[in-house]
């Protein structure tokens, strides 16, 4: 038990912030993010790589920070649902999609369903509906039926294709 | 914003709750991090039924970093009494709920696989989890009960402390005269449906920090629940702390449908076991695994009915009895087929009602409230109905005209007598046939058939029991206070787990006290500042706290117009308000904001109306004038199933609903999407299931499988607005989806299993397998 529970020592930069953070080996990205680093809008919904409630940008890719080990991401770039917006209170589109077409209820899925979204638009600038139904089957949602959050993307998608 | 000041009840007012939840700054209970936080981890049974013949936490205490290890000698002594408010006192302390016996940790035999054992506290989770690891639990394992006409039979008890596991039943009457009633009808069918075992599934799991100071006698409770004052109330119940000096929190709240009314066992665990530890908060924070194995179950219910009908279609009666698991420590009486039977003739003229039920306990997690505990009426006699209309040679549709409740029979009363008023089925499901254009499907259906292709429709109606209103439901509390500056807050005993009550309730406010949206504060979530309400649940709030609010806004606003009458030397009565604004009728120049009467109702009290006192305070509790106030709705629904893998695609999904005047258009339709994708779920995929040693099956998000995106379709929204007889003519909606989903879905596979002349399925869950089978049975 001594192996895992010495801690060491990694180096983050997230939210565009350096942090450097000591924590044992065995410590979930999502728990140092939450507790040593008090970002608490990372949620954890399943602790299995399920729900995606726990989604975060890994050098720009949508990840489950609860299948992350901290200690393995050393010099990483993380950004989690605090850094998708400026923080002068404005929302992202994607946020502010959201928003326009109740995409949440309780608001417990959000963050990972931001941040998933934010990237696959990122990525796929002109989706088809069944595009965005498969880059949300990873997120879990029990409130919305995802009418609205299925609703938001398009919303943020047809924006692009306007502008 | 499209909104006009002053009128904003009826429009899509966007929610305030979103800016912080988008962001990351909801606060939900493990988002608050205490400094010197214990932290807890639960020590459980592997075992469904067995005795415990060691139980040793020696290695687990020793562990650094654990603060203690407690097991059920250490805290059920401690423990007083296990009741909940809304079903009130067991019947030893002079109540009628039959609950299960009381303990928050196994004592000497466990009686269900997760039932905890051991609870461990330390330093953190981490720890928590390891000390737990060497808690050592020998349980000899004993045969056990499972299966609901299983455990009415089995010999071998689920509490030794009660007679026998059937905790409440209603035998099913019979004489000559009911016999005679149905062997003289033209028709007769009977049927067995079967729900699948589920559960709420909230994505955020319980959780709840408790901190005892025994040096104030004190107690913090912060938690993921539904009710604060419950939680307040059975905290003092359980420990003998005095209710008065219990503070009970919750901010956001991940979603409960049900789950988050009731305090199960583990949080009682934690409260007792902070109550014993008297001074650092001790936080436990549910992982996902516990909530599918340890939180609730839910439908695991099975009905026998047998309809009666004249030559025409007509039914003369229906007989109905039902049998429901309630597991082993449901977290009130568990059962509620007596309600269920309450509503079952739904929105049909059904003369005569036979019905019968059991509810018994089993070796599983307990049954506990999921959206529409009574649901089981709607989600087996809409099946029925389509059961019944292909008996008859009927179009289930038809069928279905041929006994609605039409507009000219109401007010009408039920063969349970219900008084059923302000409700229009036929017009929900005039609305449905319209939006899906049935005979067009129909000539579709018929040329997928020819080319081999299995579609199918689906409808269910339902009359919802919203804003349930006895007991400690019968009322809702407001407290608003006007403040000096003029902008108002208003006190709720609800809470904020998905509801949008922050927004609603303001539009309710704005509207009739006469201000901007932006000026009103809602606070609800918190014992200090709340008043004592029966918390988030029942499909009430949009009625009775709908109903609160309005009473007080129409207080403090008479109140501010007798202030400004004196001031103006006017008469009330051609005062008028809006904009923050009280003025004379056609003298806009005559006008003062309510700032100016605020600043006057709080510090020159010798200028305000004779008889008047100083403050801008009022309390109300609103009271709806019946039990319930009911909504009702119709839901269409088209499948296709590929008939060589059996998967269902849900190719539209239409509902029309009746929730009388809507507050909010867009909240309405979310939590119509949000219902029906879960009644979706518990057709298609969701299955609690357990194996015959009484093992869960499905115990992760991998096995216990909710609706994603893919499987969901867009949903089309018709609505029909006829007033109730509550202040503002509010309906509540909040079950609704749940309810009537499930049937519309099963209706629509049956109807396409049909095409190929296969015979209906009645046992959910509807899954690919189930379905092949019934294809494959299907005469060639």
């Amino acid at each position: 038990m001594s192996d895992i529970t010495a801690e060491l020592t990694v180096s983050l930069t997230v939210n565009g912030r350096s942090h450097t953070v000591r924590c044992e080996p065995r410590k979930l990205l999502s728990d140092v993010l939450r507790e040593d680093l008090h970002l608490t809008g990372t949620h954890v919904g399943c602790e299995h790589g399920a729900c995606g409630a726990c989604t975060v940008l890994v050098d720009g890719s949508a990840v489950r920070s609860c299948l992350l080990f901290a200690v393995q991401l050393n010099g990483a770039e993380i950004t989690t649902v605090e850094g998708m917006a400026d923080g002068d209170g404005t929302l992202s589109p994607v946020q502010q999609a959201m928003q326009d077409n109740h995409g949440l209820q309780c608001g417990f899925c959000t963050p990972g369903i931001v941040v998933t979204l934010t990237a696959f638009l990122r990525d796929h600038p002109q989706p088809t509906d069944a595009d965005l139904r498969d880059a949300l089957s990873g997120n879990l949602c029990r409130c919305t039926g995802y009418h609205g959050i299925v609703n938001a993307a398009r919303q943020v998608a047809h924006a692009r294709e306007g502008s | 914003m499209t909104t006009t000041v002053g009128r904003y009840i009826g429009q899509s007012v966007k929610r305030r709750e979103d800016p912080r939840l988008l962001t990351g700054h909801g606060r939900y209970v493990d988002d608050v991090q205490t400094p010197g936080t214990l932290h807890v981890a639960f020590v459980r049974s592997n075992v469904a039924r067995g005795r415990i013949t060691n139980l040793d936490v020696g290695a687990a205490r020793a562990l650094p970093g654990v603060e203690a290890v407690y097991t059920g000698s250490d805290l059920n002594p401690l423990c007083q009494q296990f009741w909940a408010t809304m079903t009130g006192p067991p019947p030893e302390m002079g109540g009628q709920t039959p609950y299960p016996p009381g303990s928050v940790l196994a004592n000497d035999d466990v009686r269900y696989v997760g039932d905890p054992v051991a609870v461990v506290i330390a330093s953190s989770r981490y720890v928590a989890e390891d000390a737990a690891d060497l808690v050592i639990v020998d349980i000899e394992a004993e045969v056990p009960v499972l299966g609901l006409r299983e455990a009415v039979a089995s010999t071998e008890l689920v509490h030794r402390e009660l007679p026998s596991n059937v905790s409440v039943t209603m035998p099913l009457p019979s004489s000559p005269e009911i016999d005679g009633l149905f062997s003289s009808a033209a028709h007769l069918v009977t049927r067995t449906f079967r729900g699948a075992r589920a559960t709420n599934a909230p994505m955020e799991p319980r959780g709840i920090v408790v901190r005892y100071d025994r040096y104030r006698g004190e107690m913090e409770i912060r938690a993921a629940t539904q009710s604060v004052h419950e939680i307040k109330a059975f905290a003092a119940r359980l420990t003998g702390v005095s209710e008065s000096h219990i503070r009970a929190v919750a901010d956001d709240v991940g979603g409960g449908f049900g789950q988050k009314m009731m305090v199960m066992r583990e949080e009682a665990a934690v409260i007792a076991a902070a109550f014993k530890l008297g001074t650092a908060p001790v936080k436990w924070i549910e992982d996902r695994r516990e909530n599918l194995m340890a939180s609730n179950q839910a439908r695991s219910e099975e009905v026998e009915l047998t309809f009666a009908t004249d030559a025409e279609g007509h039914i003369l009666a229906v007989k109905a009895d039902f049998i429901e698991e309630i597991g082993a420590y449901p977290p009130s009486a568990g059962a509620t087929a007596g309600l269920a039977i309450g509503v079952l003739p739904g929105p049909y003229k059904i003369p005569v009602l036979i019905p019968g039920c059991t509810a018994v306990y089993t070796n599983t997690v307990g049954k506990s409230a999921y959206r529409g505990p009574w649901a089981m009426e709607t989600i087996f006699r809409e099946q029925m109905m389509d059961h019944v209309a292909r008996e008859l040679g009927l179009d289930p549709i038809e069928f279905r005209r041929i006994n609605l409740i039409g507009p000219d029979d109401l007010p009408y009363t039920t063969a349970t007598q219900m008084v059923l008023d302000a409700i229009t089925p036929t017009e929900t499901l005039d609305q449905v046939v319209e939006m899906i254009d049935v005979p067009a499907f129909r000539i579709e259906q018929a040329r997928a058939r020819a080319e081999g292709r299995l579609l199918g429709l689906g409808v269910a109606g339902y009359v919802e029991p919203s804003a349930i209103a006895f007991g400690m439901l019968n009322s809702d509390p407001a407290v608003m206070t006007m403040d000096v500056s003029g902008k108002v807050q208003i006190r709720l005993g609800t809470g904020s787990h998905g509801h949008s009550i922050e927004t609603t309730i303001a539009q309710v406010v704005a509207t009739h006290l006469g201000c901007d949206i932006d000026d009103v504060m809602v606070i609800q979530g918190d014992t200090a500042s709340s008043p004592v309400g029966p918390g988030t649940g029942g499909s009430r709030t949009a009625v009775i706290v709908g109903g609160a609010a309005q009473t007080a806004s129409l207080e403090l606003r008479d109140k501010l117009v007798r202030i400004a009458a004196q001031l103006l030397e006017a008469s009330p009565e051609d005062l008028e308000v809006a904009d923050s604004i009280v003025s004379v009728k056609g003298t806009p120049q005559a006008a003062i904001p309510f700032a100016q009467l605020a600043m006057t109702a709080y510090m020159a009290p010798d200028l305000l109306p004779p008889g008047m006192g100083p403050g801008l305070e009022v309390s109300v509790r609103y009271r709806p004038p019946t039990e319930f106030t009911w909504s009702n709705a119709t839901h269409g629904c088209i499948v296709e199933i590929d008939p060589e893998t059996g998967l269902v695609d849900i190719r539209r999904y239409v509902v029309s609903e009746d929730c009388g005047q809507m507050i909010n258009p867009m909240v309405v339709e979310g939590q119509i999407a949000g219902g029906v994708a879960q009644g979706i779920g518990g057709v298609l995929f969701e299955n609690l299931a357990y194996d015959g040693d009484g093992n869960p099956l499905a115990t992760t998000f991998l096995d216990y499988l909710l609706p994603s995106a893919p499987e969901i379709p867009d949903f089309e929204y018709g609505h029909v607005e006829s007033l109730s007889h509550t202040l503002g003519g509010y309906k509540g909606m909040g079950e609704g989806g749940a309810i009537a989903s499930p049937p519309a879905v099963a209706n629509a596979i049956n109807d396409a299993l049909a095409q190929r002349g296969a015979a209906a399925l009645t046992v959910f869950p509807f899954g690919p397998t189930q379905i092949l089978d019934a294809l494959n049975r299907a005469p060639s």
